[in-house]
């Protein structure tokens, strides 16, 4: 009888990308691939022509898109939107120049960002609302439904309604709160924290609190499984996935997927399956199936080009990624 | 592994000659290039693509330690900077002249990503020449800023009478004789005398000698903040020593400004050298004792309040 299987690999089925610059964030716009880049640049790749277009005279800090735009912050204090054709268009400009570490989009269309301290929420009419917390917050974050922001901060999270003149929530766990999700059905608030952590409320009349330890890193990424279910994370040599059905977490063991002698970097769950895409800093990217914990490779470890964005296209047909060298490619999954 | 980016910490008090010094630097044609992190207040007259402004957001670490504190802002700041790397060689970090230096140098020891990417090179402080001796009496930040520096800049040198330098000279060394220490007018001096210290490597602790004839510090022993030093003529024994040493910093972490020690463990061939800053401490075994060079065992503490005696007794006791 034939034991040995033959290594399952889906490299052949990648196709490279020179991005020449550390990719901040890749983004579908349809069927053409944004890579939002470190020197400022937006390259639209598209059945492989690339073209370059310059968002931001500096470097893009963070980047966000819904399937129409690329939305990005610069290190120039602007706030553009990057279309599949076209040139890129300004949307904010602050006059000092400020860094705009965070940005973010709703699914009707709404904009969100941060220059310094303050928050500005664009709607999908234009009208802009502002808001002042007490330190620089690092991730925003639009409600699945609603017109409500999740701005993580120090010492905890506002909650915020742009529209209307109430004074914020706010959920307190001390501690410097640096990304922020929300989950798809509206019920959690998940942090990523500087002390290797994730901390999470479980939303209502007395938000309860749920914490998520025992990273060796900060958990940098996080993504949720297309029916809600599932938090996946970075910041520990396997793929740290928590259980979100009834009451969270609390109490139970996330399951670890992918465990290698190298840190988790980025995590993204297929749209429609199961399936996690897992980047490392060495490199390597692994497809691993929840259910089994089975595994495909997607790309070798290359030293110097650890795993920095990823991004799904709707149907889940095909993964974008990203990496520190300038590196990049696509996976279109055969079948 | 990709050789990490040196920062150096630029303090001092309002007016004494930061900006001045910060634009020598950016101007000067030494062939570097720098990203530089200004505070807010304090933007006036710096110019550059690379110029990032601060908040100077510091928090307490959930790690136990209550002088843990660190820059959240500056760790926002260095890992959208690494996203830029290549792009220039060092980062100068200026602080507002009100400033703490500890939880910008913390920051380094705490935040992993922080320390993987970068190295605190020194700090280095701005001090003036007419003024710095009223700031000792009023402002307790002044007298931090100089206890901390790795590098000490008098300036406005040609503000005072030969006798009121070697005041405000004496003054400096008797909070910290270990500094290097210039004397300059408008901050004029050679870049290389900034740069590329290694003051926090502990390969680089080779000597923690003063760095000036120690003549005359005793006469300030009144001041709260000073600098202190302890010697063994030979081994200690570890299993007393690094109980000591922890306890001690956790005990007294607070009013511990910096500390640093090369010693003798019985029984190891090489030096056992460690810094430290508040709570942190940062100690590894590093090379060995030389033929000839005589195996002693010496401690330097610059802080607040210390109680000399106790400290003298404490590490005596750990002789092996």
């Amino acid at each position: 009888m034939d034991t040995i299987s033959k290594p399952v690999s889906l490299r052949e089925h990648v196709v490279p990308v020179e991005a020449g610059e550390h990719v901040v964030a890749v983004a579908w716009l349809k069927q053409t691939l944004a890579l939002a880049l470190s020197d400022g640049r937006v390259l639209r790749w598209r059945d492989g022509a690339v073209e370059s277009v310059t968002a931001h005279r500096g470097g893009i800090l963070s980047a966000c898109s819904d399937a129409e735009r690329l939305i990005s912050g610069g290190d120039d204090g602007r706030v553009v939107a990057t279309s599949a054709e076209g040139e890129p268009t300004e949307l904010a400009a602050d006059p000092k120049r400020r860094w705009v570490d965070a940005v973010t989009l709703s699914s009707s269309g709404s904009i969100a960002w941060n220059v310094g301290r303050s928050v500005h929420a664009r709607d999908d009419k234009g009208k802009v609302k502002s808001l002042d917390v007490a330190s620089t917050p690092q991730g925003v974050v639009f409600a699945p439904k609603g017109y409500r922001l999740a701005i993580a901060q120090m010492n905890g999270v506002s909650l915020w309604y742009p529209n209307t003149e109430a004074k914020p929530e706010f959920l307190e766990w001390k501690g410097s709160h640096l990304d922020v999700t929300w989950s798809p059905d509206g019920r959690f608030v998940v942090t990523s924290m500087q002390e290797n952590a994730l901390h999470g409320w479980r939303l209502g009349d007395k938000p309860t609190h749920m914490r998520m330890t025992g990273y060796p890193a900060k958990p940098r990424s996080l993504s949720w499984s297309h029916d809600g279910l599932w938090l996946a994370s970075s910041g520990a040599d396997a793929a740290i996935v928590w259980p979100f059905q009834g009451e969270g977490p609390t109490g139970k063991a996330p399951r670890e997927c992918g465990a290698r002698h190298a840190k988790v970097t980025r995590v993204a769950f297929h749209p429609k399956a199961l399936v996690l895409a897992v980047g490392y800093d060495d490199g390597c990217i692994l497809m691993i199936r929840l259910v089994d914990g089975s595994e495909l490779l997607v790309r070798a470890a290359q030293r110097g080009s650890g795993i920095t964005a990823f991004a799904w296209d709707k149907l889940g047909k095909r993964l974008a990624f990203g990496a520190e060298d300038g590196a990049a490619g696509v996976l279109t999954l055969p079948g | 592994m990709s050789e990490k980016i040196p920062v150096t910490v630029l303090t001092g008090y309002l007016g004494a000659g930061k900006t001045t010094l910060l634009n020598r630097i950016l101007t000067e044609d030494h062939g570097k290039k720098f990203a530089v992190i200004v505070n807010e207040f304090g933007e006036a007259g710096i110019d550059g693509d690379l110029v990032v402004g601060a908040d100077e957001e510091v928090f307490e670490m959930n790690n136990g330690c209550i002088c843990c504190t660190v820059r959240g802002d500056l760790i926002r700041i260095l890992d959208g900077l690494m996203k830029r790397k290549g792009k220039f060689d060092a980062i100068i970090v200026e602080t507002t002249g009100l400033a703490d230096p500890a939880p910008v140098a913390q920051t380094f020891f705490v935040d992993q990503d922080v320390g993987d990417a970068t190295k605190l090179d020194a700090v280095v402080t701005v001090t003036d020449a007419k003024w710095l001796k009223d700031r000792l009496k009023d402002a307790p930040e002044a007298k931090n800023q100089i206890a901390f520096a790795d590098v000490i800049i008098l300036n406005k040198t040609d503000l005072v009478t030969e006798a009121e330098l070697a005041d405000v000279e004496s003054a400096i060394r008797a909070i910290n004789p270990y500094a290097k220490l210039h004397k300059t007018t408008r901050c004029e001096l050679p870049i290389e005398n900034l740069l590329d210290r290694n003051a926090f490597d502990l390969d680089r602790i080779l000597d923690i000698e003063p760095d000036f004839l120690e003549a005359g510090h005793h006469h300030h022993h009144a001041d709260d903040v000073r600098s202190m030093s302890f010697t063994i003529p030979g081994d200690v024994d570890p299993d007393k020593f690094m109980p000591w040493i922890n306890d001690l910093s956790q005990a007294q972490g607070p009013n511990i400004l910096r500390s640093k020690g090369i010693l003798a463990f019985k029984g190891e061939p090489r030096r056992f050298v460690f810094q430290g800053v508040h709570m942190i401490l940062d100690g590894d075994l590093q090379r060995d004792w030389k033929e000839g060079e005589a195996r002693q065992s010496r401690l330097v503490f610059i802080g607040r309040d210390l109680d000399e005696k106790a400290l003298r007794e404490g590490f005596l006791a750990c002789a092996a």
